[in-house]
């Protein structure tokens, strides 16, 4: 789960990380008036979305007056801002967040991770700030200072040092940076964040550290734990979508295609979306209804599918362990017969109760297209979308 | 005789009582898997499924000689529990559990790491569907009576991706040594290449189907291993080449977040490790077959 960067950033000072003076704002007034509680001559006024690249996207403004602030304000919020981590879909700007502007000597770059080789939490830290860290580890890697902790031990001073100097700091900055440094590993470990990057990190003309961005990402496994967290999560940056479904207790991720898929288990519906593309179809989505899928939940994912109006037809795979086959079969039936289903159906049933899940489909009446196996379930589904194509061209 | 587990395994299983626990240990039973009891703190001293209860894994391991152990403890308490098994001496431990935080794997395998190897527990899992060596022994929650007893080591992320291949290869009379599902985490017990070079050692299995997907550096770096250091022919299939990049599929490590990371890069890397790559997922159980006739 991703936050917003004042999120972050009140977060991170609790831990002793240094940030500029700022406030939220919902308005052009509200923008002003942060502004004129922070004083100063220089204000940035930076979209909340949750996504990086924002600057390219014109989603931060540096602002010398007033009037600046407001029509700065006045701009971005409503406005849907693309990136190339948004997708074209973009992500629409509710909150603002203004700054007083930081005189910036040199910029760093900092980060925690989650690294999966070493199975531990991995700093990163550049020279080259402002960067981004894919670009970086491209073009210069040998810019790119990695430190692994220890989790029993967690970060040691001697190890934040060493980031320090490899960062170029100044001797009078080494003891601020280690301080910086660990409040950031706390935070990251204290409130399970898989993710903690501050891009850039700035050295001021007064010779401070500062976080100029700020961005967390949360484990969704250990949200149970962390309710303050849980309680950031902004919606309105999430696809609805997916949203609705994770509420269901469903994994849902929308795509750009035309055939619906319904799915037991994260691999398979990876692997008949593959399938739905090797014989000549895109998936409209990734769906997977996981274990004991009742006939309700069956009905809610088949509502989901649905309601992506590009679906020209669906396909449900279920492979049952711990589902079964005529379980999921009473869902399917139910759901074609309260659901006004105007689009083709594949059905292909396997495992546990197979037989029992198959007599229910054929004694349904219903006009559901069987399969037997994978390859056949993907060539009908995509011959149906084909099918109502033509038809619609006709 | 298949790797980890076979008909004389003495099984325990962690979270006995709960509902999950108690359909599922009742079910590995019915399969024929050696089950000698359970664990459940508070409950020692009652029985359960006809066996016993224990208050502790150190009590099952002392008195009813637990060797393997199966975990359906929840969330919260998983990592816990994985560690009171490492501890008491247990061997093998799959994790079944979804949804443990990530951090707390960690704490795992650091944990883990501290014994030395002769005396370290092996971890599968944790969010997977268990391993099951065919017609001796199952420990997990698959439909078992898919599977038949053969001679390919199947390695795999997925549940329902796993049971797909073993039936694809069943229509083809193609059985399995031992089929280990390592589970969809971003962190888990063990990676496709430490459960290669138990197959490689493994006089029963002949050839090895790995069942990768998108996200993590695991399905190249057992291919390489494969390329140095094993003698017995591998093949893959890897899935998501429709996943988008930096989306969760939903396993917990399906993204894509960096280079090397997509499906598309993973297949073509695996090919130049002299990997054969199984072209589409329906085509699993026929590469393997293919492999299989150019043995003889």
């Amino acid at each position: 789960m991703d936050i917003h960067e004042y999120q972050a950033k009140e977060l991170l000072s609790g831990y002793g990380v240094k940030i500029a003076e700022g406030g939220l704002a919902y308005s052009p007034e509200d923008a002003v008036q942060r502004a004129r509680e922070i004083g100063g001559n220089v204000w940035v006024v930076k979209a909340q979305i949750h996504s990086g690249a924002r600057g390219k996207a014109g989603g931060i403004k540096i602002c010398k007056t007033h009037e600046d602030v407001a029509a700065g304000a006045e701009a971005l919020l409503g406005k849907k801002l693309v990136t190339h981590q948004t997708g074209a879909a973009g992500k629409v700007c509710n909150r603002l967040y203004i700054e007083a502007g930081t005189d910036i000597a040199k910029e760093l770059y900092f980060c925690f991770l989650v690294d999966r080789i070493s199975e531990r939490i991995v700093m990163v830290g550049s020279q080259e700030g402002g960067m981004e860290i894919e670009e970086l580890a491209v073009s210069n890697p040998d810019a790119i200072t990695k430190i692994y902790i220890e989790p029993a031990v967690g970060l040691q001073d001697f190890q934040a040092r060493e980031m320090a100097f490899a960062l170029g700091l100044d001797a009078s900055l080494i003891s601020h940076a280690v301080k910086t440094f660990k409040g950031c590993y706390r935070a990251l470990r204290d409130l399970d964040a898989n993710m903690l990057e501050i891009n850039p990190l700035v050295i001021t003309g007064s010779g401070e550290l500062v976080a100029l961005d700020a961005k967390m990402g949360f484990d969704e496994n250990a949200l149970f734990r962390r309710q303050k967290i849980a309680e950031l999560r902004d919606k309105t940056q999430e696809d609805p979508r997916e949203t609705a479904a994770a509420d269901r207790g469903l994994s849902y991720v929308g795509l750009d295609g035309d055939i619906g898929c319904m799915i037991n288990g994260a691999g398979l519906a990876m692997a008949t979306m593959d399938m739905i593309k090797l014989a000549g179809g895109e998936p409209a989505n990734f769906l997977d209804v996981g274990g004991g899928a009742s006939a309700e939940r069956t009905e809610k994912a088949f509502r989901l599918v649905l309601a992506d109006t590009n679906v020209k037809a669906m396909l449900v795979n279920i492979f049952a362990g711990i589902n079964r086959c005529d379980w999921i079969a009473q869902g399917v039936v139910q759901a074609v017969k309260n659901i006004d289903m105007k689009v083709p159906l594949i059905v292909r049933l396997s495992g546990t109760n197979v037989e029992e899940g198959r007599r229910i489909i054929a004694e349904s009446g219903l006009p559901i297209i069987t399969a037997e196996t994978l390859a056949e379930a993907a060539e009908k589904a995509v011959a149906a979308r084909n099918q109502v194509v033509a038809n619609q061209g006709a | 005789m298949a790797i980890f587990i076979n008909e004389t395994t003495k099984i325990i299983v962690q979270g006995f009582t709960g509902k999950i626990g108690t359909f599922h240990a009742q079910d590995m039973i019915n399969y024929g898997s050696n089950v000698v009891g359970g664990v459940t703190p508070g409950k020692g001293g009652q029985k359960h499924l006809d066996r016993p209860i224990f208050n502790t894994v150190k009590e099952a391991v002392e008195q009813a000689g637990a060797e393997a152990s199966i975990i359906f403890v929840p969330p919260a308490f998983a990592a816990d529990s994985i560690m009171e098994a490492a501890d008491a001496g247990i061997k093998y431990c799959v994790a079944i559990t979804d949804g443990i935080p990530t951090q707390d794997m960690m704490t795992v395998k650091s944990y883990l790491r501290r014994f030395p190897i002769e005396k370290r527990m092996v971890l599968t899992g944790p969010n997977c569907a268990g391993t099951i060596t065919p017609e001796r022994s199952m420990l997990g929650i698959m439909p078992g009576h898919i599977y038949m007893r053969g001679n390919v080591g199947v390695v795999g992320r997925s549940g329902t991706l796993g049971y797909e291949a073993a039936d694809q290869m069943k229509r083809l009379g193609i059985g399995i040594s031992t089929s280990v599902g390592i589970g969809g985490d971003p962190i888990n017990g063990s990676s496709h290449r430490d459960i290669f070079e138990k197959f490689e050692q493994d006089d029963e299995t002949k050839v090895i189907l790995m069942i990768g997907e998108i996200g993590g550096p695991q399905e190249v770096d057992a291919g390489m291993f494969a390329q140095a250091n094993m003698k017995k022919p591998v093949i893959a299939y890897i899935a998501g080449l429709t996943a988008p990049e930096g989306r969760r599929m939903g396993h917990a490590g399906a993204i894509i977040s960096s280079a090397g990371e997509s499906a598309a890069e993973k297949v073509a890397m695996l090919r130049d490790l002299g990997v054969t790559i199984c072209p589409t997922p329906a085509a699993m159980g026929e590469t393997v077959a293919m492999v299989l006739a150019g043995l003889k």
